[in-house]
Parts: C-alpha cells; structure tokens; sequence
C-alpha cells in the first residue's frame, strides 16, 4: 500500500552501511537508527549483521530494546540477518544466561553454531519463495536455529557440520531472518522479498 | 576440528567474500588491545566488538624495549575462553609461521602488525594462504594496497601506538583519504602511472578510483586515548577505532571503554561526545613524538 516504504537499520554496530545501500537501491526510504524516537517512522527495521553480544548490550545501554520490543509486538515487520537473526529470536543456546534480546520469532537459536571465523563458509542455499538460483550465503560465526514454534515456516536449510540439516532462513508473518548476509553479496532478492512484506502490511 | 564447517559438503572457508565479510562485522564497534582474561570481559562488558589479546600494551613493549613477539598461546586460550565476542591476536611482520600458530589456535582475526619487532625486512606474509582474516596498518594508500593485494581482509591507520598521541593516526587517515579521492579524478592511462606511482597493483587502483573507498575496511589505529580522538577519526573517514594502550593505561578502564564506545557510535553527535567526555580521570600519559628517535617510532616498519 506505501508506496516507498521507510525501512530502518539498526545501526548501534556492525555491517549497516551494506543494508542501507540495498535498500536504496531497492527504493526504500532509509534510516539509520541510533535512538528510540526514530522507532516510529518506522514502516519496517533491519536489524544488521555483527556482533550481536555488542549490539544487545548496546540496545539496553540506550534504551532501545524495550521499545524495539513494543514496535515489534505491535506487529512492525522486521528483518534480521545473522546477529540480527539472534536478536529476534525468543530464545537463545550458547550465549551469556543475560544476554537480552528484542525477540518476536518463536524460535531458538544457537549462537556461533558453525564455529569460529576459522569455520566461516560460503554456500549455495535454496531458499523458499525466491526465484532463480539458489542463493549465495556467506556465514560469518553463523547462528542457525535449533528449533522454531507451530507458527514459524522455515524457508532454508544447509547441512550443519554433522550433515544434520540446520535451519539458516525462517519467517513468521512480519518478521524474517537468515543466519546469512544477503547484504554482502550483491543478491537482492532476499531484501526484495522483505520490502514486499512491509509493503503489503502497511 | 570437529566443528568445522569445511568438511561439509559445497561449504567454502577462507574466501575473499568471508574475510572481508568478517571485517565488516566489526564496523562501528570498537576493538581494545586486552592483556588478561579479567580485562577481556571488562572490554566486553563495556560493549567492545572484539579483543585484542597481547601480553603487553603497546606503550609498555615501548617502555620495556627488546623483541617484541607473539603472545603466549596459553595467554590467548585464557582470552579466548574468557569472552565471547572474536578475539584478534597480533604477529610480527612477515612472520608467517606466527601466523601459522594463531591460526592454529582458532583467534578469529590477526594483526601483521608493525607494534612488535618484524621478522621479515622485505616481504609481508603471504595472507592469502590463510583461512583466517588479516588486518594491516598503512600510512598512505599506496601502503594499504600492497596490503590488500597480499591479501590483508582490515586496514587500519599506522598511529604511533602506545604514545596517547593521535597526531600520526590523524596524517594516515588525511594522506589516505585524499590518495582515494584523487584517483577518482583520473582517467584510465593516468591511473597507470598513479598505480606505478602507488607502487601497488593496478587492478586494485582502478577498483578503489572506482569505488571511491577501499575494497575493505578501513579503521583507524595508534594514539586513540579519549571519545574525542576515536570520533575525530571517525569524522576523518574511519569505520571505526581500536584502542590499544589508551584503555587500561587510564585511570578508569571500563567508563574510558564504554565513553569511546559511546563516542565511536554518535561521532557526529558533539553533545554526546561531550557528556561522555565528563568525569573520566586521568587519560594515559602521552608522549610528544618529537621526543621518538627514528627508531623508537613504530609508522616506519613495513614495506
């Protein structure tokens, strides 16, 4: 219904800049958000790669998360990529017992499950809904999701180091996230399928 | 290793995209040179991205003189165990094998780094052949291109480190900041000679006229000591900071951490940097660097 919705990034750290120049190119009005005020312009948020320890402390340093909490039960579509991933997950495994997050997917994540950056890959995965090849993905001390709740659709999987498959791409309505970086590879589609949700909500 | 992700399948590690990716990771955070596992999780409480474990600041190993080498592998694991965000270690230059024993040792970034004695008076290491990610310190573009042709996934400016004086830092990130944007001025036979002149490989000269940045990160390093210096370099170009000496040779470690913290984030924002600025207590003690002998200055080492 909006025509040019206005997207944000979470920018307390980590790779914004690549999230908000594939916004742009796909037309958004960006922004990069710092404080809590900014939260209601928002029409959808991108909560970015990096480290998402830094990024939780920060949130509660300055009074972002119970607001983000409040925008995102409100029903604010977001998107989270691989520290943004864990930060909308309602619940996490190898983590501080106090790390915080914003939380809103009914999942459970695994943090630095692929390893450390000795093990970080890239791959090919097949992602529901996307058209075309299979996408790209780039881990980085990837996540992945241990298990998901009845209303959450899983979109991809890649075999974990065990061949296990490991859940790496899930949605739940408004809000979606990959253990992957969309923003580092030039591919679109994934940030495409994200301005559409928020299109189609406003 | 029993957790790695190489032996699966199509997975591949150690590419340019996942080096590089990791360094991006890291942007707008602050990384702070550690000497123990308690200073580990200070720097992490106090919202560090990462943490670089050595077993002495830089302005103690200018205090102490001798060879300055890697650390103790026993002292990293204490680091590495003791925290969860990645933690860099640093290697002299050239000293591959170093490289080798870091790597080894899972640390998530290393650090060729010009702060320990170089093991090498001709060649950097070879970066490539490396599944982990380097960053380098440069003084001018030329320098950082040579870099990252050999493969460095971070640059970061060459301050004196261990002085509390951002003065050097401050003319790398200018010399290397205007370098970029003159190559953005040239047309193709011009950027020839500028890569003749750059001494740096020409297809990385065209990228970077191209892109009007660096293939990778930048950040700035060397003599950051306050949120005022780490937002100056910020302001002059870099995606962000680390802190070496400047932390914990101040009289108050984690609010100095969480203030430069604050100060690397809302850099343009004058009003925070001043609040954070209030109440830190003594900073480090600088060095003017007029009184570094040629020998005693760290900027020179590397080729």
């Amino acid at each position: 219904m909006t025509a040019r919705p206005t997207i944000g990034v979470l920018a307390l750290q980590g790779d914004v800049a690549e999230h908000l120049r594939v916004l742009d190119a796909l037309d958004a009005h960006t922004v990069k958000v710092l404080s809590p005020d900014q939260l209601d312009t928002l029409d959808g948020l991108v909560v970015p790669g990096g480290e998402s320890t830094t990024m939780s402390k920060l949130a509660v340093r300055y009074g972002l998360l119970e607001p983000l909490r409040k925008r995102i039960a409100a029903g604010m579509p977001a998107y989270g990529t691989c520290a943004g991933m864990i930060m909308l997950a309602d619940r996490l495994l190898g983590a501080a017992a106090d790390q915080q997050t914003v939380g809103g997917i009914d999942m459970s994540v695994r943090r630095n499950a692929f390893g450390r950056q000795t093990e970080s890959f890239e791959t090919a995965v097949h992602i529901d809904g996307l058209e075309g090849d299979p996408f790209d993905a780039v881990f980085i001390r990837a996540p992945w999701v241990e298990s998901v709740g009845p209303g959450v659709t899983v979109l991809g999987e890649v075999p974990g180091p065990d061949e296990a498959g490991r859940i790496v791409a899930v949605r739940q309505g408004g809000l979606m996230a990959t253990s992957f970086h969309p923003e580092l590879t030039g591919d679109t589609r994934i940030h495409r399928l994200f301005v559409d949700i928020v299109k189609g909500h406003s | 290793m029993a957790n790695n992700a190489s032996n699966t399948s199509d997975n591949a590690v150690g590419t340019e995209r996942v080096k590089r990716g990791m360094a991006e990771q890291l942007k707008n955070g602050v990384i702070m040179d550690v000497v123990t596992p308690e200073q580990a999780k200070i720097a992490e409480d106090a919202g560090a991205v990462a943490v670089m474990a050595l077993e002495r600041v830089p302005a103690d190993i200018r205090k102490d003189g001798g060879v300055a080498r890697m650390s103790d592998p026993d002292m990293i694991d204490g680091i590495v165990e003791a925290v969860s965000i990645p933690v860099m270690a640093k290697v002299r230059i050239g000293h591959f094998v170093e490289a080798q024993v870091l790597e080894s040792l899972g640390v998530d970034f290393i650090d060729e780094s010009e702060v320990l004695t170089p093991a090498d008076e001709a060649y950097h290491i070879d970066k490539w052949a490396f599944t982990v990610p380097f960053v380098c310190g440069a003084t001018n573009l030329g320098e950082a291109l040579r870099r990252i042709s050999e493969g460095a996934a971070m640059i970061r400016s060459k301050g004196e480190a261990g002085t509390g004086n951002v003065v050097e830092a401050t003319r790398h990130m200018r010399s290397i900041r205007s370098e970029i944007k003159r190559l953005g001025t040239l047309d193709e036979p011009e950027l020839f000679g500028a890569a003749k002149e750059l001494r740096a490989p020409f297809e990385v000269v065209k990228e970077v006229a191209s892109l009007g940045k660096l293939p990778v990160p930048l950040f700035s390093a060397g003599g950051v000591a306050t949120p005022a210096d780490a937002a100056l370099m910020r302001q002059l170009g870099a995606e962000s900071v680390f802190v070496g000496s400047g932390i914990f040779k101040s009289g108050d470690p984690a609010g100095r951490a969480d203030a430069i913290v604050q100060a690397t984030l809302h850099y343009e924002d004058p009003a925070v940097i001043a609040r954070v600025s209030r109440g830190l207590g003594e900073a480090m003690v600088g060095i003017n660097l007029d009184d570094l002998s040629d020998a005693q200055r760290y900027a020179g080492r590397g080729w």
